[in-house]
């Protein structure tokens, strides 16, 4: 019900909505709360546990009942608190965790089973059989007790990740946050002011009241137009500040596009990073409830919602509203309503001091002790001195006090302090270095405190800036004391809800307590007080009392839980804003890229980058088919491949040929201009980190390779080389990875290929193995090495990468002319396994050098990073796992990376295992599987037979200890 | 004599347009990296002031003369960009950078803002502002970056300018959208 005249909304703009498939219309300025309650639905969702008819509570984000699910398309957003969800044209939402209905919710017998479902009760029942927990309990809990569901689907919404930076930041934008604001800005400091709300003003929105002689959102407006035209500030609406971090960094939460029926390219939802040089918490105080029997029901909200309902939306919640208060700050809520017009049946003060003097009915030392009506409040029983009466009322506003919104000076471990005179607890000073709370989040509850407060706040976090804070006169506003005398608990046989959230009672506390779960963090675990979506933001208070009275402790005694970010549910789709599918990672592309796709090979990712594992061809049924033919091309023909991934570092300067030594465990002091060099890198623990060749292009000047899973390793451990190893060496480097298109051409044909290209031929003699030198590649500068990872005569080609595209579709068409072409990762792997070279599956951080059968590359004559380490007891000899070949007894059963090595005799187990399989590879030209793997003391042990067992695969094989090297051991091909 | 063709790092994926906003190519004709060898850094300075008026340029800075310029990449390490780096041959190790980087100009009003979805620096313009220059992290990839006219040039790795290109445009749209 609509009150004619008040309210902020926008009468001329009315919007439809559906709420559960029911047609509905409000206003523009209205929430999804507001305009159900001004259609008079009450009934907004069940409880999590006993699935009792609820209502909304607050007006605010710390709403525990009135959770929905909203329907965009295939998009459903499960608990949106519909007293955040602003109303838009066509907004569909639905009532949650209720079946069939929410009027008939057949759950709703959990409530009559409420004697078994009190604390603990999980604990306690689901113990036995263990099996059953996971299989039965859980799922059935989970059902049962709930919230929203998610559709199942990606969420392919957009949202969006960002990061701002000011000099203060100011959390809250009522009359406390705008003066802060205000006196920031004029003092010329750059100002974000953050407001949770859609507007601007806190409660001066939904409170009458003047400022400066003028109504206090009047005031509000004109500070926020001068605000909005500085240009030192920024104003940021629907933006929660959810985080305190280290160095005045915040997180915060805007809702960008949820508000809009049609929000086009604007993302859902903003992640905001925030780095303040100083912050300022003006975020205000929650008003919490009072516990009585049955308090729980649709119709009941805290009294300064009530007052919103009627101020801000212009919403009647009630025919007859009727307060419940332990302080003067509720007589707002009756006088509001007597001014809208609105029956105020009484006010029940349970203070005996409490003043009559009113334009309704106040019954003080006064409490309710029930209330009644099935699906929303129609009467209630109050009891004071004269005795017990029924008062009937659908709306009954309830006042037990209020908190300050200190949760952001809790983030970094401190302590909220007890404040008597309020019965609050208010902010640690100094508990987040650079945040300075002030108004009622600092427990300053009048609109003149407030403003004046904000004032100081700004000059502290000017000061701490080394700015001058500008002379500004306070305005004049109501300075009213608030009185309060604390009642927490009325007492009854029934229950009565502390947080209606997670559905946790008075009981259910007082429990905790007499099972001895008596601090304050073992009773929030065991009734789950506290840990439901609003986070004990109505409730935390109220039963750390129970429990303080329970134990016979005090309240500052008994203390709180601990706030942790964030304050407000945040969705991880926020957090990880760009990050779904693609998005998580860069993609890395070489420049052959297109050619590849083009040519139908499916990529696979080595790192960040894609590489084409095969290139298919019209009739062939499988990869293998693929393979086989890609590696014949090298073997016999010619191949290309893309090499351009492996890591690239230029290396210069006079101690270049020292740093190299010192890293490499063989010497390339003694290397020559013109000439490559293959090289292994230890980690400091003696370990192989990485292997590669290096090329000296030049006198003091070196080009290195690694791999490309290890490009980034080696470039960061140069770098920690040379800045704390080596800091006074003159030798600098650089990754050219990207400079560089590099391509591998290997077999027979290889140089004839090559010089087809080449604006000079190729001379044999001075192309020896392991030479390296410029050419010229078609007109321009290159790089040619003669290496190979296949074991054939080969060459890897480099060019600027702006070439490397063109270069790529050259090179493979020529190589089909000469019946080759390109391979990819699976050819490159069975080339890499016949001649018995490693990988990083060889070298995968456990194995040394000596393990591989390099040890005679670690240089005797010099020190090398890891030679020491490598030389420990236990590093080196017959119990370590050494490279061996396999081959399979019957060539054609194949055998799979990863199974293990037992001998013939031994059964397959743990205590007798020999070793491990590492590569394995279908070798066209061997005919046979083959395998890579490191045995114990397998050096010694070529000719013997291992039974060869893949647990994951359920296969055994019995295999044959050979040499790794399957394919032309002698090494011609490679040198002819 | 056939020649091979090339091709730019940004091929097909710029311009892009999102309101107010641009993304185009940028490459200069040529980038060198410059690291001054050990007690070489006031003679790079002075011979980058002899050849191009510039000199090696200070942590988080990027100097411009003519066409030249240098932008500081990090510790003793500067990238001259269009210029011939001949005069420093001797005094620092001078590497070919010219393909290793696809280089992306942003501009339109408020392009701080697009950068703001992707950068976690601080670019209000009395923190960063002209001669600016910092190398930091553009979503999960290591960029290169310094305020140029009314917008920022970027430098990514070449083969990561797919990536780039989509998430500045998605942050490039998303900005537009809000008005």
């Amino acid at each position: 019900m609509r009150i004619a005249g008040k309210g902020l909304i926008d009468r001329t703009a009315p919007l439809n909505f559906r709420f559960d498939g029911v047609g509905y219309s409000g206003f523009k300025g209205d929430t999804l709360a507001s305009a159900l309650l001004a259609n008079g639905v009450r009934l907004m969702g069940r409880s999590f546990k006993y699935h009792r008819p609820r209502g909304v509570l607050t007006a605010g984000s710390e709403e525990p009942n009135a959770m929905v699910e909203v329907l965009e398309g295939a998009q459903q957003t499960p608990n949106v608190r519909a007293t955040v969800q602003e109303l838009y044209e066509g907004l569909a939402a639905q009532s949650q965790n209720r079946w069939p209905s929410l009027r008939y919710d057949a759950l709703a017998v959990n409530d009559l089973m409420a004697p078994f479902f009190s604390a603990g009760f999980y604990y306690k029942t689901f113990m036995w059989p263990r099996v059953f927990w996971e299989r039965l309990y859980e799922p059935m809990i989970r059902r049962a007790a709930g919230l929203g569901s998610l559709s199942g689907k990606h969420d392919e919404g957009l949202y969006e990740k960002a990061f701002a930076f000011c000099d203060v930041l100011v959390i809250g934008s009522g009359p406390a946050g705008l003066m802060a604001a205000l006196t920031a800005a004029r003092a010329g400091a750059d100002v974000i002011l953050a407001e949770e709300d859609s507007r601007m003003g806190g409660r001066l929105l939904a409170d009458t009241g003047e400022i400066d002689g003028q109504p206090g959102l009047q005031w509000a407006t004109g500070v926020l137009a001068e605000l909005a035209a500085m240009p030192n500030v920024r104003l940021m609406t629907r933006t929660t500040v959810t985080g305190a971090y280290d160095h005045g960094t915040y997180s915060a939460l805007e809702r960008v596009g949820l508000h809009m029926a049609a929000p086009g390219a604007r993302p859902r939802e903003c992640f905001w990073r925030i780095v303040a040089g100083q912050a300022i918490l003006a975020a205000g105080a929650l008003e919490r409830g009072i516990a009585f029997a049955d308090n729980d029901r649709p119709g009941i909200m805290t009294a300064s919602a009530v007052r919103a309902y009627a101020n801000r939306w212009g919403v009647a919640p009630g025919k007859t509203v009727t307060v419940f208060a332990n302080n003067d700050s509720a007589r707002r809520t009756a006088d509001d309503m007597v001014a809208a017009g609105i029956k105020v049946a009484a006010v029940i003060d349970s203070r005996a001091d409490a003043s009559v003097d009113a334009d309704y009915r106040v019954y003080r030392d006064a409490q309710v002790v029930g209330t009644h009506g099935r699906l929303g409040l129609e009467w209630i029983a109050v009891r004071d001195k004269s005795g017990e009466r029924r008062i009937e009322t659908d709306c009954l506003a309830i006042s037990g006090g209020w908190n300050p919104t200190l949760h952001l000076t809790c983030h970094m471990n401190g302590r909220p302090v007890w404040s008597p005179e309020i019965a609050a607890f208010v902010p640690q000073p100094g508990a987040v270095p650079g945040l300075t709370p002030c108004g009622a989040a600092a427990g300053v509850f009048s609109t003149a405190g407030c403003l004046q407060d904000g004032q100081r706040a700004a000059a502290t976090a000017l000061q701490a800036l080394g700015r001058t804070a500008p002379d500004l006169a306070a305005p004049k506003a109501e300075d009213g004391a608030y009185a309060i005398s604390p009642l927490w608990v009325v007492d009854g046989v029934k229950r009565a809800w502390l947080d209606f959230s997670n559905d946790v009672t008075v009981k259910d506390v007082r429990l905790a307590a007499q099972e001895n779960f008596a601090s304050v963090e073992h009773m929030k675990r065991y009734t789950t007080q506290g840990m439901a979506p609003d986070q004990g933001k109505n409730s935390n208070v109220g039963a750390l009392a129970v429990l303080a009275d329970a134990t016979g402790r005090g309240i500052p005694e008994t203390g709180t839980t601990t706030f942790r970010p964030p304050y407000v549910p945040t969705s991880i789709a926020a957090i990880g804003a760009g990050g779904r599918a693609e998005g998580f990672a860069p993609q890395r592309f070489t420049t052959s890229h297109d050619a590849s796709i083009a040519r139908g090979a499916p990529m696979i990712e080595a790192g960040l980058w894609y590489r084409p594992s095969y290139f298919p061809r019209p009739g062939e049924a499988n990869w293998r088919e693929s393979c086989d033919r890609e590696v014949r091309y090298v073997r016999e023909r010619v191949g290309v491949c893309d090499v351009s991934t492996l890591g690239k570092i230029d290396v210069q300067g006079k101690d270049a040929a020292a740093f190299l030594d010192f890293v490499y465990t063989n010497t390339f002091s003694t290397l020559k201009p013109g000439r490559v060099r293959y090289g292994l890198m230890l980690r400091e623990d003696g370990l192989v980190m990485d292997d590669g060749t290096t090329a000296c292009l030049a006198e003091n000047h070196y080009l290195m390779t690694t791999t490309t899973a290890a490009a980034g390793l080696v470039m960061r451990h140069l770098d920690f080389v040379h800045q704390a190893l080596r800091p006074h060496w003159d030798v600098r480097f650089i990754s050219v990875t990207e400079q560089w298109a590099q391509f591998a051409v290997a077999g027979p044909r290889a140089r004839d290929l090559l010089n087809s290209v080449l604006d000079e031929r190729l001379k044999p003699e001075d192309w020896p193995f392991m030479a390296c030198g410029p050419v010229s590649v078609s007109g321009v500068a290159g790089r040619l090495f003669r290496i190979s990872f296949s074991g054939e005569h080969a060459y890897e080609v480099a060019v600027p990468a702006r070439y490397g595209a063109a270069l790529f579709r050259d090179l493979v068409s020529r190589a089909e002319t000469m019946g080759g072409g390109a391979y990819g990762m699976e050819a490159l792997n069975v080339l890499r396994i016949e001649k018995g070279l490693i990988t990083h599956a060889e070298i995968h951080g456990r194995t040394t050098a000596f393990d591989i059968g390099a040890e005679k590359m670690v240089s005797a004559k010099k020190d090398c990073i890891g030679k020491a380490a490598a030389a420990r007891p236990g590093m080196v000899g017959p119990e370590r796992e050494q490279l061996v070949g396999l081959r399979p007894i019957d060539p054609d059963r194949p055998i799979g990376a990863g199974a293990h090595l037992f001998r013939k005799t031994d059964p397959a187990k743990r205590e007798h295992d020999q070793g491990y399989v590492t590569s394995v590879c279908w070798s066209p030209m061997v005919d046979s599987y083959l395998g890579l793997a490191f045995l114990k003391d397998g050096r010694a042990r070529h000719g013997e037979m291992v039974r060869l067992v893949d647990h994951l695969r359920k296969a055994e094989v019995m295999c044959e200890v050979v040499d790794p090297v399957f394919f032309d051991p002698e090494g011609g091909r490679a040198r002819g | 004599m056939a020649e091979l063709i090339a091709t730019s790092a940004t091929e097909g994926l710029v311009p892009v347009l999102h309101g107010p906003f641009t993304l185009t190519d940028a490459a200069p004709a040529r980038i060198t990296s410059v690291a001054p060898f050990n007690g070489k850094e006031k003679a790079v300075s002075a011979a980058l002031k002899k050849a191009l008026g510039l000199a090696f340029p200070a942590p988080n800075c990027a100097l411009a003369k003519a066409e030249a310029r240098i932008v500081w990449t990090g510790r003793g390490q500067a990238f001259l960009l269009d210029a011939d780096p001949a005069p420093l041959a001797g005094l620092a190790a001078l590497t070919d950078q010219t393909d290793a980087w696809a280089a992306l100009r942003l501009a339109g009003p408020g392009a701080d803002q697009v950068l703001a979805r992707l950068i976690p620096l601080d670019l209000r313009p009395a923190v960063f502002a002209d001669g600016a220059a910092a190398r930091s992290a553009l979503g999960h990839m290591m960029a290169v970056i310094w305020r140029e006219g009314d917008g920022f040039v970027l430098l990514v790795m070449r083969s990561m300018a797919r990536t780039a290109v989509h998430e500045i445009a998605a942050a490039m749209s998303a900005v537009a959208a809000r008005g």
